[in-house]
């Protein structure tokens, strides 16, 4: 501890006994307590307590008088279990009878303030803090605390109630942790007093009636599994796994989830040998027991296991297949091609499941295909994978929602009338939709789903959250519909797609609700992005009104439509498609796009429209736009111009990026700090001319980033920053004669400098020379202001000094005020 | 509403009308502007020899499909539509209507249109109500009355959408779209519709529209006869306008927004395409007019004008017309068509939810609402749905409805009620009789004080005025109560009855006095003494059975 907070220390400790002094900020205290966490780390607690009287002082006044708040009082519980962590102190604290007198029965128990949730956390936190060493362990069973472990799991405070659970993991963990120390003990009967007594107890709990405790005894057992994993936890599963198993011939199964999370919890576990200990066999019961809704987790969770038999995984896809193919074998009218599932097992249990009420229906789809299509990205994916009749059910699924299906069956008849126009259906069958593009699957079936992505985009029911999973979805589909080798050109069927989908895009650009036309402009983005090259894809679009409506909405009252219009006008412009026709209604349109844009960032009201703009920009130099490459000096410098001045950090974020790629461009990459590249000769590296320079002066890139090198904003000042040190490494050779200071032209930017410093911004620097530039340049500690930079902004604040000093001071004005009363 | 002439004018109808007053209002605009578009262009002859079946079924479709032809009649005047509306009385919401003391009917609103109403048709004991187009979405009109239907027998359900398929909002969506599609293209833009109804909504969301979209130097123009009278009226019917609109009143602001359109000149308005029309007019334009059939009106012009450009589109909203038809006349097209109806009529979706909430014993609705669309035959959630099965009805099927009337509500004249005396018979309830004379007059029934006793004639006159008074004979007293058969039998013996027996049935007991060769049979509800002519026997055992009863 450093001595300036030893010093501060003793008075700390008087505020806190001193119960007119109130504490009126927990996250002191909880500051306080890492800080003393961080001190354990690499100070003997005993010696810290020693040094320290003021602390045994504090700690003795607690159990003396407890007449001190709540939040102290736990406060000092688990300051005292952090002390107690170590096992020397353990015995120092306990040979005062002060672990006795705070933990034991005559302790905080009896306390008026045990009422007080935060006094029985902090009583359990202490506990779990100290439960780190054999005595630790002997104290306790001692103590009588495990029992009122017990008792606190059933807390009506839910934070207390599951801390005591955690708890008793830990003392468990503990205690077999030390009994393990020679062999690994395969006999219940021979483990440690305290383990036998926890695991007794987790016993009796799933024994008994009440489902609060059989919960709470699968919560431990959870987190047992889920955390340890030595031998003994597999004599654990043993004895436990027949009282597990009885839980499941109870009707209802008592504690659903937790059991599942329990038998997973289990399943993941390294130790066991699941095959002897009759996991697998459970969870195929389970599977076949539980409605299809409850399965649904269960089936996902066992597919993700590492090491599962092929059986158990077939059984796992089945439940999860399940829905799907009640939906196919509903709308199915002939017997057609095989489906998803050969055997009927469990069918009915879901056809119930699926027509009960709506709300069951909706819940079992959408969880159905959220797990499908979480499954679809994993490593452990089954294989094989029924692309084909999955693709079929979800495009089913999506025409049940939109009312096209011509049901076979009544089933069929009531599926239609309940999916009708579900708005969360439709998005995580979409959702699905995309993700199994990256499957391949026949053409035919392709078309159906370019067919029914169609129906949706075109829509007028469709919602805008429907519309934008549909744009995604169809995006996706484009990318990957039949794919050739070495080819990204677009095929002849997507080809016909797009000759459809542009009017239907046409329409949407145009809705009046503004997250369509929003999803619109993204999409034509990608689209533009992905095929803006091909020339195919250049004739479609070129024939219809897509670039024009686009251009249009730059002008759009939301910001954020004005946003990705920017996007797309850019992108138009970039790939050389931009809208030709010039409407008369309206001035801008005549003018180029570039000025449109230079508009948009000198007067838009909102932010995200100019960062936008800027985006666009930096895009257009970074490929060498024409509009740019014409005169880039003019461009950076109006840019930079429009937005030193500009409000929105971002912004001006933004702006220094674009100096960055313009630097880039003409100085050349930074030169990498990489060890591979220290043998290496020096990249041709281009010296910058010295008219280069006065370029620079006369932009003024010099002055913006100086300024933003000020900036409030932290990440600003970061970035400018490093901007200003990649130009000083590029200039290391330019020096002129003149060192800093010497000039009278850079003592006055160094006034001014200073200026800006003390918050006033409004005087530029004015025409300087470029030597002057440089040698400002290197009289700055760049360095040192990138490390003051990277620093969190209460680096100065967040020192335990600080923390010391700013809780006496609040007590301390307190005192003012009770002085002022008088 | 339109149909209205027809039957006040060619029955002999000479009924009352009841309408609410923006009913009459704008049914009088629409049909005025239906007169109007008639009467421009007057037909020198009428054709009929196509009636004739043999020839009709000769014609091609769809002339050799319509049905009824005969009665196909020739549109009616403006002095029958004035002569129509002078049998309307007026009435506002929750007014109670007599109808000849038989029933009381009460207009609610239907939040489908200005005015628009459902109907109770009540009595004292019965309820029926009779919901017709009614909407359950936030547009101008007051909202949908549902509270005042709960509680019906019966609730006869009519006027739901006829596009139970598609949204209105999603289609107002439609219709911004393509309308700002077309615009911005260069295209003009025609609406076929109503000069009243969906118009005023669609204005309000092209109000909000316009400036986002980029449109505000499109003129809009409105083109009826009526044109003027429907946004002028629209305005000064504050009390039947939903909350939002009826505080603007009180800002005071025009309720609707189209003022502003007009005030800024977006929105310009003529009685025709003559006159002032001619000289302002100016495209790209959007222009909203009728008839919605495409068949008269100043549409056909518009359609003559801009069908051959592939730029311009015409959008239907109106769901009463088949587009394919309307259009079919025109064909080969090049404008583009777009049909987005706008019906903000209940779906299906909203009658479940309203059954649920009202919860009639019965409903009883068209057939065609019983079964899906037969053009979606698989789609059971586009019919209603409710327990017990609603009870169908065909074109001009007369219908028993499913209750019967069991119960009269009678008046009590003061001074009668005043001379009833009523005895307590069990906890709770009381009973009395009655002697009155039944007075029935206009479905109102009072009961009055019976005459008083015939005065001995004093003069023929006198005695000619009491035949009519109806014949009043001394009333028996009633009884009440039952007979204990044990004590019975002992207080027989009391009064010197010997040798009685007594023998249980099924309803009761027979005391039989052997020696007498008497039998005295108790049932519940009956007793009966049957002994052989001996009068003086049968009074007394009457007497001593009239002992255990109770008389009033």
């Amino acid at each position: 501890m450093d001595p300036e907070c030893s010093k501060l220390l003793p008075a700390l400790c008087a505020v806190l006994a001193d119960p007119r002094q109130l504490v009126a900020d927990d996250t002191c205290l909880e500051k306080l307590l890492d800080w003393f966490k961080t001190v354990m780390e690499t100070e003997s607690s005993l010696h810290l307590l020693q040094d320290h009287p003021c602390l045994m002082e504090l700690l003795s006044h607690v159990l003396k008088t407890q007449d001190v708040s709540p939040r102290v009082l736990s406060f000092v519980l688990r300051l005292v279990g952090i002390f107690a962590a170590q096992e020397d102190c353990f015995q120092y604290l306990q040979q005062g009878e002060l672990l006795l007198g705070l933990f034991g029965e005559t302790g905080a128990l009896s306390w008026t303030a045990w009422n007080m949730p935060s006094v029985r956390s902090g009583w359990i936190q202490g506990l779990c803090s100290l439960a780190h060493h054999p005595s630790a362990l002997h104290f306790l069973a001692d103590s009588g605390a495990v029992d009122t472990i017990f008792a606190l799991q059933g807390d009506p405070s839910l934070f207390v109630a599951s801390a005591a659970s955690q708890l008793l993991v830990h003392i468990l963990a503990l205690a077999m942790q030390g009994g393990a120390s020679g062999s690994p003990i395969s006999e219940a009967a021979a483990w440690p007093i305290c383990a036998q007594k926890i695991v007794n107890h987790v016993e009796e709990s799933l024994h008994s009636k009440a489902t609060p405790q059989v919960t709470q005894a699968l919560n431990v057992l959870t987190t047992t599994f889920g955390r340890c994993h030595s031998p003994w936890t597999g004599v654990l599963w043993g004895r436990l796994s027949p009282p597990v198993a009885c839980l499941f011939e109870r009707d209802p199964i008592p504690a659903v989830h937790s059991l599942m999370d329990l038998l997973l919890s289990v399943a993941r576990s390294h130790v066991l040998n699941f095959a002897a200990c009759g996991l697998w066999e459970m969870l195929a019961q389970t599977l076949s027991r539980l409605s299809p809704t409850q399965a649904g987790p269960l089936a996902l969770g066992t597919l993700k296991l590492q090491h599962c038999p092929q059986e158990l995984r077939t059984q796992a896809f089945g439940v999860l297949l399940q829905p799907l193919a009640c939906i196919l074998k509903a709308t199915t009218q002939a017997p057609g091609p095989p489906g998803l599932l050969d055997g009927t097992a469990g069918s009915s249990l879901t056809v119930d499941a699926l027509l009960s009420s709506k709300s069951a229906c909706v819940g079992l789809l959408c969880q159905t295909l959220a797990h499908l299509e979480e499954l679809q990205m994993l490593p452990q994916c089954p294989c094989p994978w029924p692309q084909v009749p999955l693709l079929g059910a979800t495009v089913t699924i999506l025409r049940l929602c939109d009312g096209s299906v011509d049901p076979s069956s009544s089933m069929g008849g009531r599926l239609c009338g309940t999916l009708g126009g579900c708005v969360r259906v439709q998005r995580a069958a979409l959702d699905f939709l995309g993700t199994l593009s990256q499957g391949t699957s026949p053409l035919e079936l392709v078309l159906e789903v370019f067919a029914v992505l169609l129906k949706t985009l075109e829509s007028p029911e469709s919602s805008p959250t429907v519309l934008k999973k549909a744009f995604q979805a169809t995006l996706r589909w484009l990318q990957n519909s039949h794919k050739t080798p070495n080819c990204s050109d677009l095929s002849p069927d997507a080809l016909l797609f797009l000759g459809e989908l542009f009017p239907i895009l046409q329409k949407r650009l145009c809705s009046p609700c503004w997250e369509v036309r929003d999803s619109a402009l993204e999409f034509l983005t990608h689209l533009i992005r992905h095929w803006g090259g091909q020339a195919d894809f250049r004739e479609a679009l070129h024939s219809s009104e897509v670039p024009t409506l686009a251009r249009q909405l730059l002008q759009d009252p939301e910001s954020y439509v004005r946003a990705s219009a920017v996007g797309t006008a850019g992108q138009l412009s970039s790939r050389g498609l931009q809208a030709t026709s010039a409407s008369p209604e309206n001035p801008l349109a005549q003018q180029g796009l570039l000025m449109d844009l230079m508009h948009i960032l000198s007067t838009d009201s909102e932010g995200f429209p100019r960062r936008a703009v800027l985006r666009v920009f930096t895009e257009w130099l970074r490929d060498g736009h024409a509009d740019v490459i014409r005169d880039t000096e003019w461009f950076v410098a109006t840019v930079l111009q429009a937005v030193s001045r500009d409000l929105d950090w971002e912004v001006r974020m933004q702006g220094l990026e674009l100096a960055q790629v313009f630097l880039i461009q003409a100085m050349g990459q930074p030169s990498l700090h990489c060890p591979y590249t220290v043998g290496l000769p020096e990249a041709t590296s281009p010296r910058p001319h010295p008219e280069f320079l006065q370029t620079l002066c006369r932009l003024p890139l010099f002055e913006f980033a100086f300024c933003a090198l000020l900036d409030c904003d932290r990440p600003v000042a970061q970035k400018a920053c490093d901007l200003l040190l990649f130009l000083r490494d590029k200039t290391t050779h330019c020096s002129g004669p003149q060192e800093a200071g010497d000039s009278p032209n850079s003592a006055s930017v160094e006034a001014v400098l200073q200026r800006w410093r003390e918050g006033e911004q409004g005087q530029p620097l004015g025409d300087l020379e470029p030597e002057a530039m440089l040698a400002i340049l290197r009289s700055l500690d760049l360095e040192g202001l990138q490390g003051k930079l990277a620093k969190s902004s209460d680096h100065v604040e967040k020192s335990p000094q600080s923390l010391l000093q700013d809780m006496l001071a609040t007590v301390g004005i307190l005192e003012e005020n009770e002085a002022d009363c008088y | 509403m339109m149909a209205l002439p027809y039957i006040t004018e060619h029955t002999g109808f000479t009924g009352t009308v009841y309408a609410t007053e923006p009913t009459m209002q704008i049914g009088r605009l629409l049909m005025e502007e239906l007169v109007n578009f008639i009467e421009r262009v007057p037909k020198a002859q009428s054709a009929s020899l196509w009636k004739n079946k043999d020839i009709q079924r000769l014609l091609p479709s769809p002339l050799k499909d319509a049905v009824e032809v005969s009665t196909w009649r020739r549109c009616y005047t403006m002095q029958e539509v004035n002569s129509a509306l002078s049998k309307i009385q007026l009435v506002g919401y929750s007014q109670k209507i007599e109808l000849f003391g038989a029933v009381q009917v009460t207009p609610l609103s239907s939040g489908y249109a200005l005015g628009s109403s459902n109907w109770i048709i009540q009595s004292h004991y019965e309820k029926v109500s009779y919901v017709s187009g009614s909407s359950l979405l936030t547009t101008h009109p007051q909202p949908m009355d549902q509270a005042s239907l709960k509680n019906s027998d019966v609730l006869v359900l009519t006027g739901l959408t006829q596009i139970p398929t598609a949204n209105p909002d999603g289609m107002v969506g439609e219709f911004c779209s393509n309308l700002a599609l077309t615009v911005r293209n260069g295209g003009n833009v025609l609406v076929p519709c109503y000069p009243s109804g969906v118009i005023y909504d669609l204005l309000e969301c092209l109000y909000q529209y316009i400036d986002s979209a980029g449109l505000s130097n499109i003129p809009f123009y409105f083109i009826s006869p009526v044109a003027n009278s429907s946004l002028e009226f629209s305005q000064i019917f504050a009390e039947w306008l939903c909350h939002n609109k009826q505080s603007k009143v009180y800002l005071p602001e025009p309720p609707f927004p189209h003022a502003e359109l007009i005030q800024t000149n977006k929105l310009k308005h003529y009685p025709s395409i003559h006159g002032d029309f001619s000289n302002d007019f100016r495209q790209p334009c959007v222009v909203f007019t009728g008839h919605p059939s495409l068949r008269f009106g100043d549409v056909v012009h518009f359609m003559e004008l801009w069908g051959k450009s592939s730029l311009n589109t015409v959008i239907f909203t109106e769901p009463d017309f088949s587009y394919l038809e309307a259009l079919a006349p025109y064909q080969p097209l090049a404008m583009k068509c777009i049909y987005c109806p706008i019906d903000t009529r209940l779906n299906f979706i909203q009658v479940s939810k309203l059954l649920k909430e009202v919860q009639p014993l019965h409903v009883v609705c068209p057939e065609q609402y019983t079964q899906p669309p037969p053009a979606q035959s698989h789609r059971m959630d586009l019919m209603i749905d409710c327990q017990p099965p609603a009870m169908s009805y065909r074109r001009a099927e007369v219908l028993a409805l499913p209750f019967k009337r069991r119960y009269e509500k009678i008046e009590i004249m003061p001074e009668l009620a005043d001379s009833l005396v009523p005895m307590e018979i069990k906890p709770g309830i009381s009973l009395a009789t009655v002697s009155a004379v039944l007075h029935t007059k206009d479905n109102k029934h009072v009961l009055q004080p019976p005459p008083r006793p015939t005065q001995p004639p004093s003069s023929k006159k006198r005695k000619r005025v009491s035949e009519d008074v109806p014949d009043c004979k001394v009333l028996k007293p009633l009884l009440s109560g039952s007979i204990p058969v044990e004590q019975f039998v002992q207080t027989l013996e009391k009064h010197g009855f010997s040798d009685i027996k007594v023998e249980d049935t099924a309803k009761g007991h027979i005391v039989l006095l052997q020696e007498a060769e008497t039998l005295i049979q108790i049932e519940e509800d009956s007793t009966h003494i049957i002994c052989d002519n001996d009068e003086t026997l049968r009074v007394r055992l009457r007497d001593l059975v009239l002992r255990f009863l109770q008389k009033f």
